[in-house]
């Protein structure tokens, strides 16, 4: 029996028309561009804050490309990893910027991330009907801070070496298995050649795959049920009978294509003036300690992690050991990432965006972005960056400022979460407009 | 050959193979998965690298310390003056240290005592933080002489999260370090050699 020949669609006309009908009749291309741009209808009233998803997907575009041309040169082995990063620095023609772009990437990949989920937090965008949505990102978060920590052991300086040993050491704290499991994503007694290896393929490989298919997922689950925006409204619900296009939806191409090329300008002028003049961005985005090679016997004075990382380290180190373990440190400091997969079920407010929200919603979020910042801050310092408390203090006498100051934050950090809702449910909210506004 | 007809299939039967099939198809990938599992433990080569070392501590003075290297972490060997080991019996029981007898702590029974060492001067012991894996510095000073104020009795600080040892390894309180520092496996042959990595009964 013969296959039959599809003969619909044409499409098109001009000097491709042919050639695009025929590649129509064997695959959607044209319904693709149609679904997910000339024909994605999204809200208006996008604002400064809609960039950031674009964006972020740029620095995922930018980070593979930088990262394939990076691993032609690099050696995963702790003999010669340090001297190839070097080498590529000094002798690969162009060597320096290829690796600039990959460290300055890695960055502005995370401040594009917490800029996307503030906006997400902000306008609702984890409520019905986007939890999917919401808790894909959350995952790709989670696989961006592995492909992260996977990385930054690959120069194997001693930033490298004695992060990934501090971090690896945080799953020896498991109760009971912790010791083997730590072997176990060793592959050995120490962080070592065999670590170095397998991080190499993690990152390589193993990562960027399920990224590049969360996001897939994501975008898929995200052009199912439309975008949300900053007014909250669905604009599905005003459907135009005679266009049959949402009245406050307009075409992703070209209106929001040429949106993001403006976003994407501004920021590739941010990004080449970091890469540029400031590509150790004074010790935040590469830390002075990592121009040492690893040396397994000797500690560097002060370890701290990336920035990106610095507001989960301080809620570590503030918690101190319970029974004879660390392990309830770790704990908590899971919990601070893994809470986010449950917002869209802990808030009860009647309105998505911040704009209608009552006071005490803009309070509990106000005091978690400034625990997040300042948290942030404190774990890139010295635990006692402020100093002990005098010994006549009640309470925290002779205890160090920043960690008590740390467990405060803590606590406000988590309270937004689990106060939520209380407090959204109990908030005084305005009512949503019927349509957008600008 | 007989054509497929529809109505003749056995949705009951289909079924039952499918469910078969799959469940073979799932032990077959479970099985599949166990040597990728099996593959991120030491290999052979790292388990060798990591057999028991030898050092020789007739060449160390009094108060001095060396480092040596065991499956690639730091292991401290040091002959402690008669004065150290005054101070550690001193304080076989002081309540500044969390756990002073070293009941939650790791060493092996030869080495469960105030000094922390089957012999009292020399102490053999794993230079890795308990909190997250950090080398401490030697603080081997006693009281005001070190920079660490006047009852200081002697010990290790660790750089990364500031916590405190005393020259047994046993953390003070107020540390985040849980326990004391681990004692590795050790047992001497003869007077001069410590065999760092097993113990006398296990040895040799």
């Amino acid at each position: 029996m013969a296959a039959t020949e599809k003969k619909l669609p044409v499409t098109g006309a001009g000097p491709f028309n042919g050639v695009l009908t025929w590649v129509d009749q064997r695959f959607p291309l044209m319904a693709l561009w149609r679904e997910h741009a000339a024909e994605y209808y999204a809200p208006k009233n996008f604002n400064f804050w809609y960039y950031f998803g674009s964006l972020a997907a740029l620095c995922l575009v930018i980070q593979i490309v930088s990262g394939i041309f990076l691993t032609m040169n690099y050696k995963p082995a702790a003999a010669d990893a340090f001297a190839s990063v070097e080498y590529i620095m000094r002798d690969v023609p162009g060597g320096w910027f290829i690796r600039y772009v990959h460290s300055t990437g890695a960055s502005m990949f995370f401040i594009t991330v917490y800029l996307h989920m503030v906006r997400g937090l902000m306008y609702g965008s984890y409520r019905r009907p986007r939890e999917l949505i919401w808790i894909f990102g959350v995952v790709i978060y989670l696989a961006l801070m592995g492909e992260a920590f996977f990385g930054y052991l690959l120069p194997w300086g001693q930033m490298s070496f004695w992060g990934a040993q501090v971090i690896i050491n945080l799953f020896g704290t498991v109760p009971f298995i912790g010791e083997a499991l730590a072997v176990w994503i060793r592959g050995d007694y120490n962080v070592s050649d065999a670590t170095l290896n397998r991080f190499f393929a993690l990152h390589v490989i193993a990562l960027p795959l399920v990224l590049c298919g969360l996001v897939a997922a994501h975008l898929m689950a995200l052009h199912e049920v439309g975008s949300n925006n900053p007014d909250g409204v669905e604009i599905k619900k005003d459907i135009d009978p005679v266009s049959g296009h949402p009245r406050d939806g307009i075409p992703f191409h070209p209106y929001y294509t040429v949106k993001d090329m403006m976003g994407v300008a501004v920021f590739l002028i941010v990004f080449c003036a970091i890469v540029f003049f400031a590509p150790e961005m004074g010790g935040y985005f590469l830390e002075a300690n990592n121009f040492i090679p690893a040396d397994s016997l000797k500690t560097p004075l002060h370890i701290a992690p990336v920035w990106y990382f610095t507001p989960y380290y301080a809620m570590l180190r503030a918690i101190p050991p319970m029974f004879n373990s660390q392990f309830p440190g770790v704990a908590v400091m899971g919990a601070a990432v893994l809470i986010f997969f449950f917002v869209p079920w802990l808030d009860r407010g009647r309105v998505k965006s911040i704009r209608y929200r009552g006071t005490r919603y803009r309070v509990f979020f106000a005091l978690f972005i400034v625990s997040f910042l300042i948290l942030a801050y404190l774990g890139t310092q010295p635990p006692d960056v402020w100093g002990s408390f005098g010994e006549g203090v009640p309470i925290v006498g002779g205890g160090v400022v920043g960690a008590w100051v740390a467990r405060l934050l803590t606590i406000l950090y988590f309270a937004f979460f689990l106060l939520m809702p209380w407090y959204t449910a109990r908030d005084r909210e305005r009512p949503e407009p019927l349509r957008v506004t600008h | 050959m007989t054509a497929i007809v529809q109505d003749q299939v056995d949705e009951k039967r289909r079924r039952v193979l499918l469910i078969a099939t799959s469940a073979a198809g799932g032990v077959v990938a479970a099985g599949a998965v166990g040597p990728l599992i099996a593959s991120w433990f030491p290999s052979a080569r790292a388990l060798a690298a990591g057999a028991p070392v030898e050092a020789d501590v007739s060449k160390i003075e009094p108060g001095q310390q060396v480092t040596i290297e065991w499956r690639g972490k730091p292991v401290w060997l040091m002959r402690r003056t008669p004065e150290m080991v005054q101070v550690l019996e001193k304080n076989a029981k002081a309540d500044f240290l969390a756990d002073p007898e070293s009941n939650d702590s790791r060493q092996p029974d030869s080495c469960k005592n105030a000094e922390r060492s089957s012999k009292k001067e020399l102490f053999v012991c794993l230079a890795v933080c308990t909190h997250l894996g950090c080398t401490p510095n030697l603080k081997k000073e006693i009281g005001p002489a070190s920079d660490m104020g006047a009852d200081w009795p002697g010990g290790y600080l660790c750089p990364c999260h500031g916590s405190r040892f005393d020259l047994a390894g046993r953390v003070m309180k107020g540390s985040p370090a849980p326990i004391n520092l681990e004692i590795p496996p050790n047992h001497y042959q003869g007077d001069a050699i410590v065999v760092v990595g097993a113990d006398a009964a296990k040895g040799a």
